[in-house]
């Protein structure tokens, strides 16, 4: 017996022998996800979230809080607030611990062996048969026995693994197939697996079942992961070999990277700051203290005797003492309020309409909610091309067969064909005419694009054909070659059935050399009816023209003539070449073949080894160039991005003629550039040299001395350079671009240029570069794109966003925003993201004022009462300042806050640029924020101070006692808070009107409440500020030093503000002037005073473009370079 | 451009009502100005014809505040003498000096023209820490309440050393004010006595409800063992520096004992700064109704309450008062302030203003 302490190397198990699979003590198919009972519920929650640092600050705060030598605040000052976030917390994993225990339990089925029953999923183990049924959701990873449709195939949705929705097909092996649903004989069946180790790789599987001695190959084919759902098929049977948290589904789980944004990274080393601030302010105390007890206390201790005599120990108790009451300038429940706002904002893109595509049912989805901010920040973007920028519907346009170029601009009758696909529109009838005259070139070049693809037909009709393809590449192909009288009708592993002509012809089919993005090319190998052996071979044409006998020459210099001239309209181009096969030859390769497909080890590696070998000498038929058209908007779009001093990096698949032409037509690349450098270097040094042609040309200056940078700070500057200019790299030159010698140069090239093409680029070369730019720029980068090959660039960006579009949902589901349309980005990224990244910055400016304020005004008084830790306010006050008194209004300012409305925004691009500049919040803006405190506080407590100093009621009674100066300052100190609230806040909406308001109104019900009689005679030691409001709040001088403080206050910001809005206005100063001018001269025609506070009417949002605003539109260049 | 960008969106929006009917639309978000951010809304925004303006107003505003309060604080009698006694020479000097028990010291007092009516008399001490933390929270507002009980808050004056429960408990009741006032007018050589009307100098509510006694009557046998309320069926201590019990401190007035005393609440209400003045008497209406007529008068003190030893200082106050409180200049002269420089500033801006703005006339 063999127990694997370390991980797995190869996976074997023997169907229906639960006692060996269970010696290798695989996982079970019982996931635990729930992670709480009933009872152990309170103490887990608990302690987990004592874990997180703010609630174990919390908890150190109420146990220094329960010294009585340190108290210096009661404890509920702590509890209530601490109470609060457990609550909500503990609130919200529970319910999510109710949703994941709810799963496990439901579903049931069917388990194969000597006597039928039925077992819930959870109690499945490996090397069980089970039976599954139509609609049945596959939850362990199964290798397919037998099947009810022919063939032993079976149809599975993918849509929860990888998002796609079109059907796919597994077949099962014919050995396992003839199993069928005869229970005894699967009972009996004790076929042996061995296969790779669990593994999160959802679109491959090695593995080799034994059954009666001999060896079958396994692959993708053959498994039902975890997360597809049966569909078409009335029941088919498994075995299982991957059991719960093995799944593939599972393994993929939680292996993402958590994205913080760079306020998260700034706020932590505020948080030190605040903390060593914090100590520092203590010590100052505790030092003050020990001077206090050492010259005054100790004359006092006739009224006040000490409980200890050394000035020293007493310093240290103030020191902590003093922890307590100043610990409100660590922001603990900032993080609270930063995470509802970040919700709130996510959720307003979930509900904009104006990113909601109506033609797919679509809305722009918000899939992670800690990003938002950074969204109005970004200064790269990274983009995908086909599906992208583009449509991704193909079109079959244009092509050339044997050096001869069809269509130009007639449209084209299909009647000829009964099977034509009616939508389907071509525009060159000589073609129609070739095929008609049995030119064998041009049937050739059809019945290659009917025959060498993966597309599935479904006939649900006579006559009715739908072909599902995975790629909208593949459709077009072969929805060109039915048009053309090549019907594909149907497939089975092992042959083709087309429609030639009229006449049926079904070919076997004997190996396909599948597609990837290494190779960029496919071949079928099939004997025709009449027995012939031939290879069809579609590929990128680069690809191909390596691999044409050397006859080809000159038909290879006519193509590459037509295929220039499609790519330079912007065709996507593919190559298309087919030899005939020796079937002695084909004998002894099939063999081989089986034995590489067999291999356990490096069976890939073998396989593209025999790829290679038969796919060469082929013969060059002709190429088709299919059209993608570019999504709407996508021009416009790209325009106002780089208007917003956005850098748009293309990354493409594509060849560099048709990249260079899509980034004309989308107006990346310009006419009126000064120039557009194409990199195209097959060599190290080649390439080297033209990246440093490109900067000298740039900028002379900047050329030779090459980039030394430090080790510590690898930040590469921006460089001004005058002058628009373009960069188009090619693949190969980008891999040694890409290089660790060439890196630096090649990015800081780059980043002089206004655009950037990436061609021929690999999935993994696209997550290379935009990794490259995170290392070396401070700068927020952004990814978006819509298919698999994107995922690895998407989630490499500091923000992903997925195009639901044609390809699948794979890079949505990696993505943290999606949508349908590119166009929707420039709504993102210039309304949302500006609105998010302003709104959070106000609102954290306005949080560390607001706390810092309150704060320091107990350092003032420290001077004034000995060092003894003695609070300015009420205990009630402190508990309810940041729960319940300014907790609402700065919410609703950071939830409706917008300094210019969304159109606005995009007509002024550039009030994007503060974000990427990082302007609104810094260390340099928290720093003047603390000294707007300090000042703010000193006049809290010294205008107080000095108004009461000897002072007395209108009746001669005491008015400078403790109490009523507590009331009097923590009534200013919410005015001028509230007041200076109301300057942040640039859109009074009626709700943050009413927040505002409501929260001083409910600051003077609460504290008449707190204060009455009723209370006292409740709890007397409770509320001991019994009266204090209303002898207070009655009095005129009173209310004069609240009205003097606030506006004290407020009126050096307000000085400040204009002043700078003079001297030097920014961008948002420019465009509210505007706007303000604008509408003045909208409404009140003739009207003198261009000061007047402004309605934002429906009017002005329906018709706010002027000519003097309108952007003119760039005439987009449609030809080539 | 931004146009050709909004049809695009038009488009959408009308390729769904073509299509019509909601089912097919069925993720369409909601179209409410919430949702789509379009909340009405005033939008302030700092422009010169608000902000110069508003600051001349209120400059201007201010400046009137100022010079009213100003003038009325101006218009507020006040006489302040110090009779600490830490200097040889003073009148109380020997007192400061010697540990007498109500060793008695005079104080003259001049005064040049009348002293307008209502008169406040007010005690007044400096370097004083009644806001100090401790001392602050060493008092029991339950017993203050009735129930007699000291709690752990008002160590080490909870009780004496015979476990005997102090009460009034506390270092604020302990550290009660207990020098005592007596005012006489010199007419004709003669001294008459000015009469002072302590009623109704605490706050109303203290008197009425914060603090309340025993409910024994007489109040003295809450004290003496006889209440059956009390835990300890022991004899009540007075705080260790009184002289005399708390139902004896106004012997004249049996209602002004105990916790409702009027010069313990007064005393009770801690001061917020380190100098502070309470209220001691008001100069009785009845017999002045216009207020202190010009003359000499003479002070004597009892002189019980020892500051010397932290460096306090103790003084006596007359006062009248306004529609502002007590006098204190301050608040006028920082109105003044703030108003002028609201329109100094207001200056300074309309000239930036008119600079930056119209820079083609200069």
């Amino acid at each position: 017996m063999v127990v694997l302490f370390f991980s797995e190397l190869e996976r074997k198990l023997r169907a229906n022998d639960r006692e060996y699979n269970l010696s290798f003590k695989y996982a079970t198919n019982a996931i635990k996800t729930s992670k709480y009972n009933l009872f152990t519920f309170l103490p887990l929650n608990l302690f987990e979230q004592f874990q997180r640092i703010a609630n174990a600050y919390f908890l150190f705060l109420l146990v220094l809080q329960v010294i009585p030598q340190i108290s210096s605040l009661s404890w509920f000052t702590t509890v209530v607030p601490l109470i609060l976030v457990l609550t909500v917390t503990a609130a919200k994993d529970a319910t999510d611990d109710i949703v994941s225990t709810f799963e496990n339990v439901f579903f049931s089925l069917f388990i194969v062996n000597k006597r039928d029953r039925t077992e819930k999923w959870m109690n499945v183990q490996v090397g069980d048969i089970i039976k599954l049924e139509n609609n049945q959701f596959v939850t362990a990873d199964l290798m397919l026995l037998s099947s009810s449709e022919p063939l032993n195939l079976v149809y599975i949705e993918t849509a929860e693994l990888d998002g796609e929705t079109n059907l796919k097909v597994r077949q099962a092996l014919p050995v396992t197939g003839d199993l069928g649903d005869d229970i005894e004989k699967l009972a009996d069946f004790n076929g042996e697996v061995r296969c790779e180790p669990p593994n999160n790789r959802l679109d491959r599987f090695k593995g080799v079942l034994t059954f009666a001695g001999q060896k079958y190959s396994l692959d993708n084919e053959k498994i039902l992961l975890r997360g597809c759902t049966l569909r078409n098929t009335e029941w088919c049977f498994g075995l299982v070999l991957f059991g719960g948290p093995e799944t593939k589904l599972m393994q993929n789980c939680g292996k993402s990277t958590f994205k913080r944004t760079s306020i998260d990274r700034l706020m932590n080393i505020l948080v030190i700051f605040i903390f060593g601030f914090l100590a520092f302010m203590c010590s100052v105390l505790a030092i003050g203290n020990y001077m206090w007890e050492k010259n005054e206390g100790s004359q006092f201790t006739v009224f006040l005797p000490r409980l200890q005599d050394n000035p020293a120990f007493s310093s240290f108790l103030t020191f902590w003492s003093y922890v307590i009451i100043l610990n409100t300038v660590v922001p603990i429940s900032l993080y609270v309020s930063v995470e509802i706002i970040r919700l709130g904002n996510s959720f307003y893109i979930d509900w904009d309409r104006k990113m909601y595509f109506a033609r797919s049912d679509t809305p722009a989805e918000a899939r992670t909610t800690t990003l938002n901010e950074e969204l109005g920040q970004i200064k790269y973007v990274f983009s995908d091309k086909t599906g992208t920028l583009t449509q991704n519907i193909m079109i079959f346009n244009k092509c050339t067969i044997n050096g001869k170029c069809y269509g130009k601009i007639y449209t084209v009758d299909f009647s000829f064909n009964p099977l034509a696909d009616t939508r389907f529109v071509f525009h060159d009838h000589a073609l129609v005419e070739a095929v008609k005259l049995e030119n064998p070139e041009v049937h050739t070049f059809f019945r290659l694009l009917a025959l060498c693809h993966t597309v599935m037909a479904e006939e649900k009709k006579e006559g009715e054909l739908f072909y599902q393809a995975q790629s909208p590449d593949e459709g077009a192909l072969v929805t060109a070659a039915r048009n053309f009288g090549f019907v594909f009708r149907s497939r089975t592993p092992d042959s083709i059935s087309i429609v030639e002509m009229g006449k049926q012809h079904s070919y076997e089919l004997l190996a396909i050399l599948d597609f990837n993005n290494v190779r960029k090319r496919m071949s079928v190998i099939v004997r025709s009816p009449e027995g012939k052996l031939s290879l069809y071979c579609k590929g990128a044409d680069t690809i191909i023209y390596e691999r044409l006998h050397q006859s080809c020459s000159k038909l290879m210099d006519v193509t590459t003539e037509h295929l220039n001239e499609f790519a330079g309209d912007g065709l996507r181009t593919l190559a298309l070449a087919y030899k005939d096969l020796d079937e002695e030859y084909f004998n002894q390769w099939i063999q081989r073949h089986h034995e590489a497909n067999t291999a356990l080890e490096d069976r890939e590696g073998k396989l593209d080894e025999l790829y290679e070998e038969i796919e060469k000498d082929l013969l060059l038929l002709g190429a088709t160039a299919i059209e993608d058209k570019l999504q709407d908007g996508v021009p416009q779009t790209i325009e106002q991005l780089s208007k917003a001093d956005i850098k748009i990096w293309v990354l493409t698949g594509d060849k560099q003629e048709t990249a260079e032409n899509i980034g004309y037509s989308c107006n990346l690349l310009r006419e009126e550039m000064n120039d557009v450098f194409i990199i195209s270097g097959n060599s190290l040094e080649d390439v080297r040299q033209e990246l440093r042609n490109a900067r000298t040309s740039m900028k002379p200056d900047a050329a030779e001395n090459s980039v030394f940078l430090p080790e510590m700070d690898k930040v590469v500057t921006d460089e001004v350079v005058s002058g628009e200019y373009g960069l188009v790299i090619n693949g190969h030159s980008l891999a040694y671009a890409l290089e660790h010698s060439l890196e630096l140069e090649f990015l800081r090239t780059a980043c002089m240029c206004k655009a950037v093409i990436c061609c021929r680029v690999t999935p993994l070369q696209k997550a290379q570069v935009v990794e490259l730019v995170k290392k070396y720029k401070k700068a927020v980068t952004l990814a978006i794109g819509d298919g698999a090959n994107d995922v690895s660039m998407i989630k490499a960006a500091h923000i992903g966003v997925g195009i639901s579009g044609q390809e699948g949902m794979q890079a949505v589901l990696s993505s943290d925003y999606s949508f349908a349309q590119f166009r929707f980005l420039q709504r993102l990224l210039l309304v949302h993201g500006r609105w998010s990244y302003l709104r959070m910055c106000k609102f954290l400016r306005y949080f560390f004022y607001k706390n810092f304020t309150f704060t320091f005004v107990h350092f003032w008084f420290a001077f004034f009462c000995g060092f003894s830790a003695q609070t300015v306010y009420d205990e009630w006050f402190i508990t309810l300042y940041n729960l319940m008194y300014t907790a609402l209004p700065v919410l609703g300012m950071s939830l409706f806050d917008q300094d210019v409305n969304d159109v606005w925004s995009f007509q002024h691009p550039q009030l994007y640029v503060p974000g990427q500049l990082n302007l609104y919040f810094s260390k340099k803006s928290f720093f003047k924020c603390a000294l707007h405190s300090c000042y703010s506080s000193l006049v809290l407590f010294f205008i107080p101070y000095a108004a009461m100093y000897d002072t007395v009621r209108d009746d001669g009674k005491d008015i400078a006692d403790y109490q009523s100066f507590a009331l009097l300052t923590q009534t200013c100190l919410l005015f001028a808070v509230s007041i200076q609230l109301g300057f942040e806040m640039s859109y009074w909406t009626a709700v943050t009107i009413f927040f505002v308001l409501g929260s001083l109104a409910m600051y003077f019900a609460v504290t008449f409440t707190m204060y009455s009689n009723g209370m006292f005679t409740i709890l007397p030691s409770a509320f001991p500020f019994i009266g204090t409001a209303r002898n207070t709040l009655s009095q005129p001088n009173v209310w004069l030093t609240i009205f003097l403080t606030s506006i004290l206050c407020v009126l050096p910001v307000v000085t400040c503000r204009f002043l700078m809005m003079q001297l030097c206005p920014t961008i948002n100063d420019k465009v509210s002037e505007e706007m303000l001018l604008l509408f003045v001269l909208d409404v009140f025609k003739p009207v003198e005073t261009r000061g007047k506070i402004i309605l934002q009417s429906r009017s002005l949002q329906s018709n706010p473009v002027t000519s003097s605003f309108r952007i003119n539109a760039d005439i987009i260049p449609k030809d080539g370079p | 451009d931004v146009k050709s960008y909004r049809k695009v969106q038009e488009d959408d929006d009308a390729d769904g009502a073509r299509v019509g009917g909601n089912e097919k639309f069925t993720n369409r978000p909601d179209n409410t100005a919430f949702t789509q951010q379009r909340l009405p809304a005033w939008q302030p925004i700092l422009s010169a014809g608000i902000v110069i303006p508003g600051f001349v107003l209120i400059g201007l505003a201010f400046i009137g505040v100022g010079v009213a309060l100003f003038v009325t604080s101006r218009s507020i009698q006040v006489l302040e003498r110090d009779y600490t006694g830490d200097e040889s020479g003073t009148p109380c000097a020997s007192c400061a000096n010697s540990n007498v028990q109500n060793c008695i010291c005079t104080l003259n007092i001049t005064v040049e023209t009348l002293f307008k009516g209502p008169v406040f008399f007010y005690y007044g001490l400096s370097n004083y820490f009644q806001n100090y933390r401790r001392y602050g929270t060493s008092k029991d507002d339950n017993q203050l309440y009735g129930v007699l009980n000291p709690s752990d808050n008002c160590a080490p004056y909870a009780y004496n050393s015979n476990n005997q429960p102090i009460v009034p408990c506390g270092s604020i009741a302990n550290s009660m004010f207990n020098d005592t006032f007596k005012l006489y007018q010199t007419v004709n050589g003669t001294r008459q006595e000015v009469s002072l009307d302590g009623k109704g100098i605490a706050w109303w509510t203290d008197y009425n409800i914060k603090y309340r006694n025993p409910t024994n009557n007489p109040l003295k046998d809450a004290f003496n063992g006889s209440n059956s309320g009390l835990f300890y069926r022991n004899f009540l201590i007075n705080p260790i520096y009184w002289s005399k019990p708390a139902y004896e401190l106004d012997t004249s007035d049996p209602s002004n004992n105990g916790f409702v005393n009027q010069d313990f609440l007064v005393w009770m209400r801690r001061a917020a700064l380190p100098d502070f003045r309470k209220l001691y008497r008001r100069i009785s209406q009845d017999k002045y109704p216009d207020g202190l007529p010009a003359g000499n008068y003479s002070l004597e003190i009892t002189y019980n309450y020892r500051v010397y030893r932290f460096s306090g200082k103790k003084k006596v106050v007359f006062s009248n008062v306004s529609w502002m409180g007590g006098k204190n200049e301050f608040l006028g002269i920082a109105y003044l302030v703030v108003g002028s420089m609201c329109v100094f500033m207001s200056i300074v801006m309309l000239i930036v203003y008119a600079k930056f703005k119209f820079p083609d006339e200069e």
